[in-house]
């Protein structure tokens, strides 16, 4: 089905794996422990000084597979079956010892969260060059000299000084770099970057990759690039392997990929997130009203709202955008009242909400719900999903026994989710269900107004895809205005019908989606859209040439 | 869901050696041979036929002099322990929810509490307080919820900060739904396990306080109170003293067994059902 795109493999072939099977063991509740295959018989080559982009959800055995290249099998997973040639020998023929002088020598590994992945008591320098002396490939002097240059490379600040400090002390952008120039120092042939933006922001992780791509360039180190964003990838990879359940599912150059996809998956991939969203004019008085909000943290002493005045209107949509930092999430806790503001006033239905949440009126607090990035953390993990929307139901409708049920099985029935989740916990659902659920019980309060704080960025595109739809569907039927939070443009295309731009705690840009999204543009929102991964090879340096500013996280 | 054959062996040890002093506690009277203060024969006869374990100092039949002991000991330890756990868990818990000034006030007080050594202080109240089994389960319960305050506590602010916590709070519910129903669930697993731990503590403590004179009164005795009355024959070569001293140590194994094997089984933190 997919074509091998370039020859047959030759003598400059760095990596060349061949029907790896990777097995894991799983205990499932109440059933007997089973083994699942996660990589069923794949395979692929790499030329020296290539990029191949692994793309796929979650699941799909990207990280999986990327891992196997240093014969690495994360928490418990086998490689059953195949050969991983590097260099010419299988690795995973070479012992423990044999595989420790490959690890950090010839292959490399940026992971997706250097935040984490960073021992924090240690300084930079010690760690950046920590396997460069390990392996005997340099001395100390000579290692920190070549990592001081590698960080010039990866333009970070201050070069020659930034190794002395402590992961803490940079930011989330700088560190994923410092973490490539970790992996560059001890000069690999191969390095494998597992989802190295998808943490950051669209304005730093546009630096971020010309940073890669520069470094890539310059070294002709090998790579192996994963991540779920196709657009991401089109701007580094030579080739591009699409990855589903496991499964290869197509294999070609960058451009055929995106260009002219020859499966169906890789076309839902490519096309994913055209939601046509037409915008609806605002008429009448605004359902919630806030009016030049200062809110800050430590009594005052940090500011991070400055005069926030926004205005939603009944079954509409406000998205509020901007970058991490800006005080988008602030925001919706100054309006949920968590965060009471110190100045400005939130009206609500034409009332005055009491600042602090513990004076405000049950019905205040039942009109306005919310929901909530991590999924996985916004529900309690002992309720089951009956309980976690039936709460809502017993708590502002004093609801029982069947009809309790009833109305939750109604309720599943609108997330497009059936009766059987109803002895669900919320570790035995997906992603895309759990975020379902916390929809459902948002709207088991038949509120007015739910705040959506970032309820698409942890899921996969095409999973957000989907509940993205359902949030528009719901809006429909149940006439609810939405406060959208999120830093992706392209969520607030398919959504919005206002948008507010956010930035250092001010509201820069703030009118009807067409207006905010038709220049002239101010510099902060031309950054922020021209940040915005397209689909397209050549559009990082195209972007990169034509910005006006600099990102606040840079 | 509760899987008999992966249960390992150490849990099972510790289980029915749990179980059985148990079985002593609860039916003492029932299965022992002889009453509690009655004397059957000779001071510190050896074992034989009639006396199983041999007579103590005064000669009372040792095992059922061990059976009542095993019942008071276990009587007050469980009840100490209740009271510890009820007392340290809900004021740790409100002081992690409600936070601020409360939460300042209970913990320094805790933290004066546990800075004078259990031990001294347990002597200090029990020689001013009248001997009896209700202060005596009063003192243990208080001193050792200092203990579980702390612990609770900390486990508490942990959850409290968490984004369900949060939800129920926008919900507008009440302490008492944000401490039982979404807190406690969660904290339980570290809770049960130190539940173990606290319970051997309360008999080692108790044993403690009974060998200084302190504990339960004569004529009843606890292992600790055995051991001290039957202390003086070591020195002849009569084993009477380190059979309560045994059950103790017994005591504390087993049931740290089964302590350990509930912290292994609950420790997968992803919540829902624990696996098997």
């Amino acid at each position: 089905m997919a074509r091998r795109p370039t020859g047959n493999p030759n003598s400059d072939t760095l990596l060349d794996i061949r029907n790896l099977r990777i097995e894991a063991r799983v205990y499932p509740p109440g059933e007997q422990p089973k083994t699942v295959t996660l990589v069923h018989d794949v395979s692929l080559s790499l030329k020296k000084g290539k990029v191949l982009g692994l793309i796929g959800e979650s699941g799909a055995g990207k990280s999986t597979i990327g891992l196997s290249s240093m014969a690495y099998g994360r928490g418990g997973v086998r490689i059953t079956g195949g050969e991983v040639v590097l260099n010419g020998r299988d690795i995973l023929k070479l012992g423990s010892g044999g595989i420790r002088a490959v690890r950090g020598r010839e292959v490399c590994y940026v992971a997706q969260s250097a935040a984490a992945a960073f021992n924090p008591a240690h300084k930079l320098m010690d760690q950046v060059v920590e396997a460069t002396l390990l392996h005997g490939v340099a001395s100390r002097g000579e290692a920190e000299k070549r990592a001081r240059a590698l960080f010039r490379k990866l333009s970070l600040p201050d070069p020659d000084n930034i190794g002395s400090r402590y992961p803490h002390q940079v930011s989330g952008g700088q560190l994923q770099r410092v973490m490539t120039a970790m992996a560059l120092c001890s000069e690999p042939d191969l390095i494998v970057f597992d989802e190295p933006t998808t943490a950051l922001d669209v304005t730093t992780q546009i630096d971020v990759l010309a940073a890669i791509k520069d470094a890539i360039r310059d070294t002709h180190v090998a790579a192996l690039y994963i991540t779920h964003d196709l657009a991401v990838v089109a701007q580094v990879a030579d080739e591009i392997m699409v990855l589903r359940h496991g499964r290869m599912v197509e294999w070609g150059g960058t451009r055929q990929i995106i260009k002219e996809p020859r499966q169906e998956y890789t076309n839902a991939l490519v096309s994913v997130n055209e939601i046509d969203h037409e915008e609806h004019v605002p008429k009448g008085t605004p359902l919630l009203s806030v009016s030049e909000v200062t809110a800050a943290y430590g009594g005052g002493a940090v500011k991070v709202l400055k005069n926030v005045s926004v205005d939603i209107h009944p079954g509409q949509t406000l998205a509020v955008v901007g970058e991490s930092g800006s005080g988008k999430s602030t925001l919706a806790r100054a309006i949920t009242g968590l965060l009471p503001p110190q100045q400005g006033s939130v009206t609500f239905d034409g009332r005055r909400l009491s600042s602090r949440l513990a004076d405000r009126p049950k019905e205040d607090l039942r009109q306005l719900q919310m929901i909530y990035q991590m999924a996985d953390v916004a529900m309690n993990p002992r309720h089951t999903v009956g309980t976690i929307i039936g709460r809502p139901l017993e708590f502002y409708f004093g609801m029982r026994g069947r009809e309790r049920d009833a109305r939750v099985a109604e309720l599943l029935d609108k997330i497009e989710m059936g009766k059987g989740f109803l002895d669900r916990y919320p570790a035995e659902l997906s992603g895309g269900q759990k975020q379902r659920v916390g929809i459902a019980r948002a709207l088991a309060a038949k509120p007015k107004l739910i705040i959506c704080d970032e309820v698409t960025s942890a899921l996969d595109p095409l999973v957000a895809n989907g509940i993205l739809k359902l949030l528009l569907e719901l809006q429909q039927e149940e006439k609810v205005a939405y406060l959208f939070i999120t830093h992706d443009l392209a969520t607030v295309r398919s959504i919005a019908d206002a948008i507010a731009v956010m930035y250092r705690g001010e509201v820069v840009r703030y009118g009807p989606k067409k207006q905010v999204l038709t220049p002239p543009f101010d510099a902060y929102t031309d950054l922020l859209l021209s940040s915005v991964p397209e689909m397209e090879i050549g559009w990082l340096e195209k972007a990169i040439a034509g910005r006006r500013m600099q990102s606040a996280g840079n | 869901m509760l899987d008999l054959k992966r249960i390992p062996i150490g849990a099972w040890i510790g289980l029915i050696l749990t179980a059985l002093f148990l079985i002593c506690a609860l039916f003492a009277p029932w299965l022992a041979p002889h009453g509690n203060g009655e004397v059957v024969g000779d001071v510190w006869a050896p074992m034989s036929a009639q006396n199983w374990l041999g007579t103590d100092n005064l000669g009372r039949d040792l095992l059922s002099r061990m059976i009542y002991g095993a019942r008071i000991t276990i009587f007050i330890a469980v009840l100490a322990t209740a009271l510890s756990f009820s007392l340290g868990a809900i004021l740790g818990f409100t002081a992690a929810v409600v936070g601020g000034w409360f939460d300042t006030l209970m913990s320094r007080f805790v933290d004066l509490l546990m800075s004078i050594p259990t031990l001294i202080f347990g002597l200090v109240v029990l020689s001013v307080l009248p001997s009896t089994v209700a202060t005596l389960i009063l003192v243990m319960g208080l001193l050792d919820s200092t203990r579980v305050y702390r612990l609770s506590r900390a486990v508490a602010v942990d959850i409290n900060v968490m984004d369900f916590v949060e939800a129920a709070k926008l919900r507008g519910e009440g302490m008492g739904w944000i401490i039982f129903r979404e807190i406690l669930p969660n904290a339980l697993s570290p809770l049960v396990s130190e539940l173990g731990l606290r319970f051997i503590y309360a008999v080692l403590f108790l044993s403690a306080l009974s060998f200084l004179g302190l504990g339960v009164q004569p004529p009843d005795a606890d292992w600790g109170g055995m051991v001290k009355e039957n202390k003086d024959g070591i020195v002849f070569g009569i084993p009477a003293a380190l059979i309560p001293a045994a059950a103790i140590a017994l005591l504390a194994i087993s049931v740290n067994l089964v302590a350990d094997w509930v912290l292994n089984r609950t420790a997968d933190l992803k919540g829902g059902r624990g696996n098997g």
